[in-house]
């Protein structure tokens, strides 16, 4: 016993031990939550997310309801105007369709009007890459190496400002709402600014820089689908034209699905609007260029109130009360489950 | 990312301070990555004997000397001691010859030594005479020996510490300290060991001119052979043996005879005529040994202790409870091997039989095999379905968990009956029958029938195997088991260096196996099960979103969540688990190897998991697309702007994505420690931060083409919708897999641990109420008589040609302080005593009278 207990110590000096630290991690001794499902904590769960979605569910179904919404489907009702852009070599000729409608109550609030578009797959992958965005940023650059082809330059190499399929394809029917008073036709007063997200319309879409609008974009050419210039698509507001158009900039920001609805135009709260469109007789007044027929699209124009949930979809709202209903029931079969296997644990425990 | 758990989890096995050796000086090596979860689903282990189950240290240990029992740890009271309340081991003080590292437990031996009990000193004699040792005398009183078998080594240092001390030997001589006296006896014949004998004797004259005959053996032969007046002492030793036996120890028995000068002359004139005779010699010899060994009289028993390596019977328990079935492939002899088979609890006596294969031809094999699964069959047939229901509700009160319904059966082979039982057209008759007991062992073969038997299951059962040796011998064992263990030991490093783990002693195995495996297999398949279910989650969006966008492959998320997904969102938080996680602490899986069985039958991770974590993938990706799509279609937001634009949309599923990924890890994580916390939370800053970064106006100004959401992270999360749609998604794609993850706790429990928990705690319990008594067995005794011992050494002796050649490469022994486990083992067999048939229980009421 005395040379061992003399021996190791030797060794131990000699080579330096190769014993594993005793640290907590080392030894996956590591301090730890270890959460477990209890029949308390999912229950709980349950009810309270149950009546979370419920409460939620019920609050969006309600400010969903008070939402007004009005849709017009207007690709049938200009039909002459859909026949005449159905050959494009008319592009040129202007068109003009109205739609009458009555309101029976008055919109009161902040009303939105916009363009609606059915079966236009802005989401195709080819169509959602044919942009510049450098170019669309006011930069000079080379949008051969862009993915905007076909829609890139003309024969004759005149490049296109804004290029791409997007851009070329802008939605470009206008549409004017008129109030009918008293047999006097009153213009309603439309914004076409701030419609677009403030971070597109101050960062990401730029004017190339000039002293002037048309001399920066000399040299380029309008994209094939567009009657006028892109330097003149707002000839009134300077803020308003070349890349940083509103309209421009809420078309190119491209939808998820085919079906969708851009925002056109905010009805200005001045004199007879001032709380929203009161009831009456309306008119739209839709200069028809955009066509649709082709690929069986349909355009609508609609009229919406918002509110903090935004605009009329009962999809959220339903959806929460379904998940809350379910919830709350999946809690009560769990319940009945778990009570009713109860008495066998005990059993089995025996 | 499967690969750094994998490092993760050699590296805890590397770092394991409970599997370091402080002895030797060696932690456990992981040498490969790739095998850790296979740890987890062994199913077969495949072991070799000597140095990986036993030390090779042979330790005397118990002895009966004229129907005296000494051997017992026994408390001040004569009581016998339990574990724990040691006694200090006999003082040997007064021999300055002693072995100090001999130690011996029973002073009332020694006492009688003192006394001067002829009958404890003739034993003693027999001891120091009747071998077949070298000694070696380096400087006065340091004495080695040099002995053929350890077994016979240790009977002579247990000799001579207690007084009779073996010196010298010349060819004619032997020089034995008794007692402080130097005597030198005649030494007249050595009447060698043979396997047939399984016996040998000493001839030798006393200084008084006395002739004796010393002879140590066997007790089946021995007993036969002793004179009859010797009845009543030979009950009481057979009785002793019986004890001995049942705890594992190989037993000799020794007894003397005197002898005429006159019978001898003649009887040694015969002898010389018969070594010298030219045919026949051998027949002769035999029948001469044969004559001169009758009608003596029994000095009584010894028991030795093939020392087994620290925890080998606990670690066996263990993994036979956890439902592996453990090989033994031994190069030793059959008895040896079946020794250690009882002393390491492989076999025991409540196995309701033990076939041995011993054929030397095929149709003596196959007749053997076919005999022994009849035998299964019958009584498997006889106890019929009442009883296994009985044996249901009965088996909370058996102390093995793994009663299998026909009972338990063992199996021992031998090298020649293995050779035939492993051609073509019977190896899978072998297997069968193997398969159906609950051990096996194989002795007496060469490396590669242990590669073959591996190889065999391998081929057969499509289990995992596991192979564990430290010598050459076993290296291709190593190699053909999927898992290779080498024991770093005496035995060189070639088994170490074919192996994929190595440590040093064969009781790492249950916590290599038991723990690091099963945490492995464990970590590893829920992170395969969450690999799975977050890139279906994350990819199968896109197969919706083909619907609504012309098949165009538009991809729904922006090209860098793509791209950053898997590797910085949602890698760590996964990794964090596949390392970290643990479904129960390490002390309770050691405490319930049945914990191990998902492992092996793969419950984890197979077809079945796999598809349920590919459907709760989809499921998750089609809430994930659908509900987005319902909100998002003809929805404006709360300043009327267009909702449902791309981007928008892009970011909000890509943001719901990562939430009920993340949840979903966090359901998952059964572990949470600082590091799941950090990876998990930080996984989900990573996001939002890169999110902005990503939509940043300065990364937009530099590279428009490339960041072309620029302002989008900032537009969207500012709006309700978009958060309700989030909390939405991840509420729904949540909450049902919380719901099935309860009711599977609670109406399929078995694997839940609170319930096992109770169970064990039940089972507990009732270990501790059972008393703890000792059994004794009937039939079954084993002489474990120097069985790897050779012939010819005695003749060689007598010769004296190799007296000079003394330090010849005989293997040297050592005894060492004899550790602990003699009482746990006697408490392990007090514990499965109570379960042992009413046989042994009388047999124990008797010993006890």
């Amino acid at each position: 016993m005395k040379n061992k207990t003399s021996f190791l110590p030797q060794e131990g000096e000699a080579r330096p031990s190769r014993c594993p630290d005793n640290s907590a991690f080392k030894q996956q001794k590591l301090p730890a939550w270890k959460p477990q499902l209890t029949i308390e904590t999912v229950l709980s769960s349950f009810f309270l997310i149950g009546a979370f979605c419920l409460s939620v569910g019920v609050c969006l179904i309600l400010s969903a309801n008070s939402v007004r919404e009005i849709q017009f489907d207007y690709s049938d009702k200009c039909s002459d105007c859909s026949k005449l852009r159905e050959n494009s070599s008319n592009w040129n000729k202007e068109c003009h369709c109205s739609v009458n409608f009555t309101l029976k109550e008055d919109i009161l609030g902040d009303v939105f009007m916009y363009y609606g578009l059915q079966n236009f797959y802005q989401n195709h992958r080819r169509y959602v890459i044919s942009r510049s965005d450098a170019q669309l940023l006011g930069r000079n650059v080379n949008i051969q190496k862009s993915y905007c082809a076909p829609f890139t330059t003309y024969r004759n190499g005149t490049p296109m400002a804004p290029c791409g399929a997007i851009a070329n394809s802008m939605f470009n029917d206008s549409i004017d709402l008129f109030y009918n008073l008293n047999s006097s036709v009153i213009q309603v007063p439309l914004l076409k600014t701030g419609n677009s997200w403030w971070t597109d319309k101050n960062v990401k879409f730029r004017n190339p820089k000039s002293y002037n609008l048309s001399s920066a974009f000399a040299g380029t050419a309008r994209p094939p689908y567009w009657q006028k210039p892109v330097y003149l698509l707002d000839e009134e507001d300077e803020r308003n034209n070349g890349y940083v158009n509103d309209d421009f900039i809420i078309w190119m920001r491209v939808s998820a699905f085919a079906t969708f609805r851009n925002l056109y135009r905010r009805v200005r709260r001045v004199r007879q609007f001032a709380d929203g469109l009161p009831a009456g007789n309306y008119t739209f007044h839709i200069s028809y260029n955009f066509p649709v027929t082709k690929f069986k699209g349909r355009k609508h124009v609609i009229l919406s109130t918002v509110v903090w949930s935004g605009g009329s979809n009962p999809f959220l709202g339903i959806a929460y009360v379904v998940t809350g209903t379910a919830a709350t029931l999946t809690g009560f079969v769990i319940t009945a489950i778990h009570l009713k296997l109860r008495k066998k644990k005990t059993y089995f425990q025996k | 990312s499967v690969e750094v758990i994998r490092l993760g989890h050699s590296y805890f096995i590397n770092w394991d301070k409970k599997m370091y050796c402080a002895k030797r000086r060696t932690p456990a090596e992981a040498r490969t990555t790739t095998l850790n979860e296979e740890l987890g689903q062994v199913e077969y282990i495949f072991s070799d004997k000597t140095g990986t189950l036993t030390q090779n240290i042979m330790v005397f240990s118990k002895c009966s000397v004229n129907g005296h029992s000494y051997g017992d740890v026994q408390d001040v009271l004569g009581h016998k001691a339990e574990l724990g309340e040691r006694p200090e081991p006999v003082d040997f003080s007064f021999n300055p010859l002693a072995d100090p590292r001999f130690q011996f437990w029973d002073s009332s031996l020694l006492e009688a030594v003192k006394l001067g009990d002829p009958h404890v000193h003739e034993f003693f004699r027999l001891l120091s005479l009747c071998h077949t040792v070298m000694s070696e005398e380096k400087s006065e009183g340091e004495l080695y020996y040099k002995a053929q078998s350890p077994d016979e080594g240790a009977l002579v240092t247990a000799a001579r510490n207690f007084g009779f001390v073996f010196r010298s030997r010349t060819p004619k001589t032997i020089t034995v300290h008794e007692l402080g006296r130097a005597i030198t006896y005649q030494l007249l014949a050595i009447l060698d060991f043979n396997n047939i004998r399984k016996r040998m004797s000493v001839i030798v004259r006393s200084p008084e001119g006395k002739i004796r005959l010393y002879c140590k053996g066997a007790d089946t032969i021995l007993l036969e052979r002793l004179h009859p007046i010797n009845q009543d002492l030979t009950n009481v030793t057979t009785d002793h043996l019986n004890e001995y036996a049942g705890e594992g120890l190989r037993t000799l028995v020794l007894a003397y005879k005197d002898l005429e000068e006159s019978y001898y002359e003649d009887w040694s004139e015969r002898l010389h005529r018969a070594g010298s005779a030219p045919e026949a010699r051998e027949d002769r010899l035999a029948r001469l040994y044969d004559e001169v060994e009758h009608d003596m009289m029994l000095l009584g028993a010894t028991a030795i202790e093939d020392k087994l390596q620290q925890g080998v019977p606990e670690t066996i328990a263990i993994l036979t409870l956890a439902n592996i079935k453990i090989w033994v492939l031994t190069g030793d002899k059959q008895e040896t091997a079946v020794n250690i088979g009882y002393s390491c609890k492989m076999l025991t006596d409540d196995m309701t039989e033990v076939f041995v294969v011993t054929g030397h031809t095929v149709l003596e094999v196959r007749e053997e095999l076919r005999k022994a699964r009849e035998k299964m069959m019958d009584a498997s047939r006889s106890m019929g379905n009442g009883f296994s229901y009985q044996e249901k509700l009965s088996s909370s009160k058996l102390t093995s968990v793994l009663e299998a319904i026909a009972g338990e059966y063992a199996l021992v082979i031998n090298g020649h009956s293995l050779a035939h039982a492993l051609e073509a057209d019977m190896e899978v008759e072998f297997l069968e029958t193997a398969c159906a007991c609950k051990a096996v062992i194989c002795c007496r073969v060469t490396p590669l029938q242990k590669a073959q038997v591996v190889e065999l299951v391998k081929k057969y059962k499509k289990a995992v195997t596991l192979a564990i040796g430290d010598g050459a011998n076993d290296v291709s064992m190593i190699k053909t088991a999927h898992i290779g263990v080498g024991i770093s030991g005496q035995e060189g490093i070639q088994a170490v260096l074919a192996s994929d783990y190595s440590f040093s002693q064969f009781k790492f195995l249950q916590r290599l196996l038991l723990v690091h495996g099963r945490w492995s297999y464990l970590r590893m398949c829920k992170f395969l099960c969450y690999f799975f279910y977050k890139n279906f989650a994350f990819t199968m969006v896109h197969f919706w979103f083909g619907f609504f966008c012309g098949f165009s492959a538009q991809t729904v998320y922006d090209q860098y969540f793509i791209t950053l997904y898997n590797i910085v969102y949602t890698s760590l938080p996964v990794l964090a688990m596949g390392v970290f996680d643990q479904d129960v602490p390490e002390q309770r899986s050691m405490e319930y190897p049945k914990l191990y069985e998902p492992g092996q039958l793969n419950l984890l991770f197979n077809k079945r998991e796999f598809f349920i974590c590919i459907a709760q993938g989809i499921y998750t990706s089609v809430l994930m697309f659908f509900i987005p799509y319902g909100v998002f279609a003809d929805a404006t937001r709360d300043d009327g702007a267009q909702l449902a634009d791309y981007q928008s949309f892009a970011v909000t599923v890509a943001t719901s994505l990562v939430i009920v990924v993340s949840v979903q890890i966090g359901l998952d994580t059964g572990f949470w420690t600082a590091i799941n916390h950090f990876f998990i939370w930080g996984s989900l800053a990573a996001y939002f931060a890169i999110l902005f970064a990503m939509h940043s106006d300065g990364l937009f100004q530099m590279f428009p083409n490339q960041f072309r959401f620029v302002g989008n992270a900032q537009n969207t999360l500012a709006q309700p919708t978009v958060w309700l749609t989030i909390a939405l998604t991840t509420v729904v794609c949540i909450m049902p897999v919380v719901a099935f993850r309860f009711l599977k706790l609670d109406l399929k429990p078995e694997l839940s641990d609170t319930v096992r928990y109770t169970q064990l705690v039940r089972k507990k319990q009732k270990t501790q109420h059972r008393c703890m008594r000792r059994v004794g067995r009937v039939g079954s005794r084993r002489s474990g008589y120097a069985f790897s011992h050779q012939e010819g050494f005695g003749e060689l002796i007598m010769s004296g040609k190799n007296m000079r050649l003394s330090s010849l490469a005989l293997s040297s022994f050592a005894a060492r302080p004899s550790a602990g486990w003699i009482e746990t083992l006697r408490k392990k067999k007090g514990s499965d005593g109570s379960t042992a048939g009413s046989p042994s229980a009388a047999a124990d009421k008797t010993l006890k009278v």
